[in-house]
């Protein structure tokens, strides 16, 4: 039975974290995530946990700890945000390209400047080419499911690879909701113990690892990297049947909701996926035949099946709560947009660039992305692709 | 949809409106509902306006944005009436709940023109009369679940003992004061 | 697991550690530094008095101490720097050209 419980998503994670009792956690605070330091530093000092709670001075130590822990056998895991994410920056390709599974929290948060604590992608859209898996989540319970899933993926041999578990800073990292919980023996189970084939310490086998890497070897570790990337994406489906068989809550690299019949759709990342789900329904009560994509996992990106997904609707509107200032689209809408050039019949499609710096997503806001895009299947005109929403703006409004 | 209860609390930092939202949002869990508790957020600054909203559903409510249609509000400091346009977009069905020594006619003429229900409570008096200090969250949680009948109150009342007597475990002489100001505040709410 | 033996730069991808681990200690054993060498260390056992002091000054350890007594040079890491010609009190290592062979 599962237990019901109302938390928020950073209690979420720290309880999580608490259930699978990991080697070493490396802690340094930053808005949004403190609080995920804070709950497990209380765990520890209660001896809820056996994990060696390690308080370091910086994010580029918290990762390097992770990176020395990890590579010694141990599990180890951090949490950050924004700046601290930034500051991780160089470690955290370190940690990808030594192929160790290290599990981090992301409570997501704009990058500075200018300086701003409240939420958008920001962060961990940046860090998204330093070959860690990233895992996103719209509300308090996909987090916690999904930091239950990380380490079964990224610990697995074929994939090797580091993880990032999002959730969107203050909107679902400080909103208590309700949750299920699934009880401590399960979770152990479900995520075993780590053992690594090779480690530093503790093993017959002496290891080195992290060595210069010279121009002849350095070519084909960074193709192993990509086909870990590869594997991956077997896995995450195999942890997430395992998942659903525990829990019977479903999970795979995006949700399609209402897709089905649907002539137009969004694509989105995160929380507003919730606010896009009432407004869907909202406009199917009304016979508007509109559907949602919520992105799960965009390292892997699963570029075919997302085409797959788009292959029958007409118009599209991907929403990116990040920038990337290539002056033509945010970086999902890039990909996406990528995703579905081999399509025999390719949808129009736009990028709605929104919520950056904590601007505020509304149902009235997601029902002109659907407007916007209805009238681009009446015209046939898909006017400007790249566009910005909820800005004040002395120009007539795209979206 | 239509199950849905939004409410939107407007205080200062550092006066409890963000603790009495979750303890509102506990209420409700208890009592079987589906909840949201979240506070609008930005640098804490102690004294500044904050916002802070519930939802309370019998379904879970999938919506993450701000709340801008309120079914209730509650202004835990009155001085925000100054400064805040505390009943924008509040539903006429709904009422607002102001923590104010005065009557709620005295109230209404500050509130816009607002036309749906007006309610105050004097959780300074009650809250110094039942725990000896100023802690507006107390009475003003009493008065939400009184006017907004959220959660069945007979139910709250015996679900804020339990969450008292595990909150307060090492100080019990807290908790009947503050079941004290809880009754108090459910029977001298003001309707107007 | 593959070892840090069978690793050479004709590996395919598949063929080598995962992020370049060294399974196996004392890898370096097996770089034969010694095909660095342009100048060839020669010892002189009539000059030597074996005071040793060209063992510690070696910097990649090839001058084998056994016993109390020096041996002769490793040839199979020996850079040919020269230090140990450099140093000896007593003239007992001089430095030839390396002759192909």
């Amino acid at each position: 039975m599962a237990i019901r419980e109302r938390l928020s998503g950073n209690e979420a994670v720290a309880f999580a974290m608490k259930q699978i009792n990991p080697d070493v956690f490396a802690a340094f605070p930053i808005t949004p995530s403190t609080e995920i330091p804070q709950y497990f530093a209380q765990y520890a000092a209660d001896g809820k946990v056996d994990t060696e709670f390690v308080t370091v001075e910086s994010e580029h130590s918290s990762m390097s700890t992770c990176i020395g822990a990890e590579a010694a056998g141990a599990r180890a895991i951090t949490a950050t945000s924004s700046c601290g994410l930034a500051y991780m920056y160089e470690v955290l390709y370190v940690a990808a390209s030594m192929r160790l599974p290290i599990v981090m929290a992301v409570a997501n948060r704009a990058l500075t400047g200018p300086i701003n604590i409240n939420n958008d992608h920001s962060d961990s859209m940046g860090a998204r080419d330093a070959g860690w898996i990233q895992l996103y989540a719209e509300n308090n319970q996909e987090v916690y499911d999904n930091y239950l899933q990380a380490m079964p993926i990224g610990e697995d041999p074929e994939v090797r690879l580091p993880v990032m578990v999002c959730q969107d800073g203050f909107i679902t990292s400080h909103a208590v909701e309700n949750i299920e919980l699934v009880e401590d023996e399960l979770v152990r189970d479900f995520v075993g113990e780590y053992n690594p084939e090779a480690a530093l310490v503790g093993r017959e086998q002496p290891l080195a690892v992290g060595p210069y890497d010279t121009c002849p070897y350095y070519m084909e570790h960074k193709v192993q990297q990509a086909e870990a990337m590869k594997n991956a994406k077997k896995r995450i489906l195999e942890v997430a049947a395992a998942f659903e068989k525990m829990t019977g809550r479903k999970y795979s690299f995006f949700e399609e909701y209402r897709m089905e019949d649907a002539e137009v759709a969004i694509v989105l990342i995160g929380s507003t996926a919730g606010t896009a789900r009432a407004e869907v329904d909202a406009l199917r009560a009304e016979g508007k035949k509109v559907g949602m994509i919520k992105v799960r996992v965009f390292r892997p990106f699963p570029a075919e099946e997302l085409a797959a997904a788009l292959s029958h609707v007409k118009a599209v509107a991907v929403m990116d709560k990040s920038e990337c200032f290539a002056a033509d689209g945010g970086p999902l809408f890039h990909e996406v947009r990528s995703a579905c050039y081999d399509l025999e019949n390719r949808p129009m499609m736009i990028d709605v660039v929104y919520g950056l710096g904590g601007r505020d997503c509304a149902t009235e806001d997601i029902e002109r992305v659907y407007n916007r895009l209805m009238k681009m299947v009446e015209t046939g005109d898909r006017g400007p692709v790249y566009n910005h929403m909820g800005q004040r703006d002395l120009r007539e409004p795209t979206v | 949809m239509s199950t849905m209860t939004e409410i939107r609390w407007h205080g200062r930092g550092g006066q409890g409106a963000k603790t009495a939202c979750l303890l509102l949002a506990d209420a409700a869990f208890a009592s079987g509902k589906y909840v949201q508790g979240f506070p609008e957020y930005g640098p804490e600054r102690m004294r500044a306006p904050i916002t802070a909203y519930n939802r309370i559903s019998d379904t879970r409510c999938t919506i993450h944005s701000n709340i801008y249609h309120p079914d209730y509000v509650v202004v835990v400091d009155e001085t925000l009436l100054k400064s805040v346009d505390v009943t924008a977009g509040l539903k006429e069905t709904g009422a607002i709940i102001i923590n104010s020594e005065r009557s709620p006619e005295e109230l209404r003429p500050m509130l816009g023109g607002y036309a749906g229900r007006v309610c105050t409570i004097d959780a300074r008096k009650i809250s110094e009369e039942a725990l000896g200090r100023y802690f507006p969250n107390t009475p003003m949680l009493a008065a939400v679940v009184k006017v907004s009948g959220v959660v069945d109150p007979e139910r709250f009342v015996q679900d804020m003992r339990a969450s008292f007597q595990h909150k307060f475990a090492t100080k019990p002489q807290v908790i009947e004061g503050n079941m004290k100001a809880l009754q108090m505040a459910m029977q001298q709410v003001r309707e107007g | 697991m593959i070892k840090a033996s069978d690793i050479h730069e004709s590996c395919a991808w598949q063929e080598l550690t995962p992020g370049g681990e060294i399974c196996g200690g004392g890898t370096s054993k097996a770089v034969k530094t010694g095909d660095w060498r342009s100048n060839l260390p020669v010892w002189d056992t009539e000059k030597c008095k074996q005071c040793l002091l060209c063992a510690p000054y070696c910097p990649d350890g090839s001058i084998p101490v056994k016993d109390g007594k020096r041996e002769d040079f490793d040839l199979y890491h020996c850079k040919g720097c020269g230090i140990c010609a450099k140093v000896c009190p007593f003239g007992a290592i001089r430095m030839e050209k390396e002759e192909e062979k």
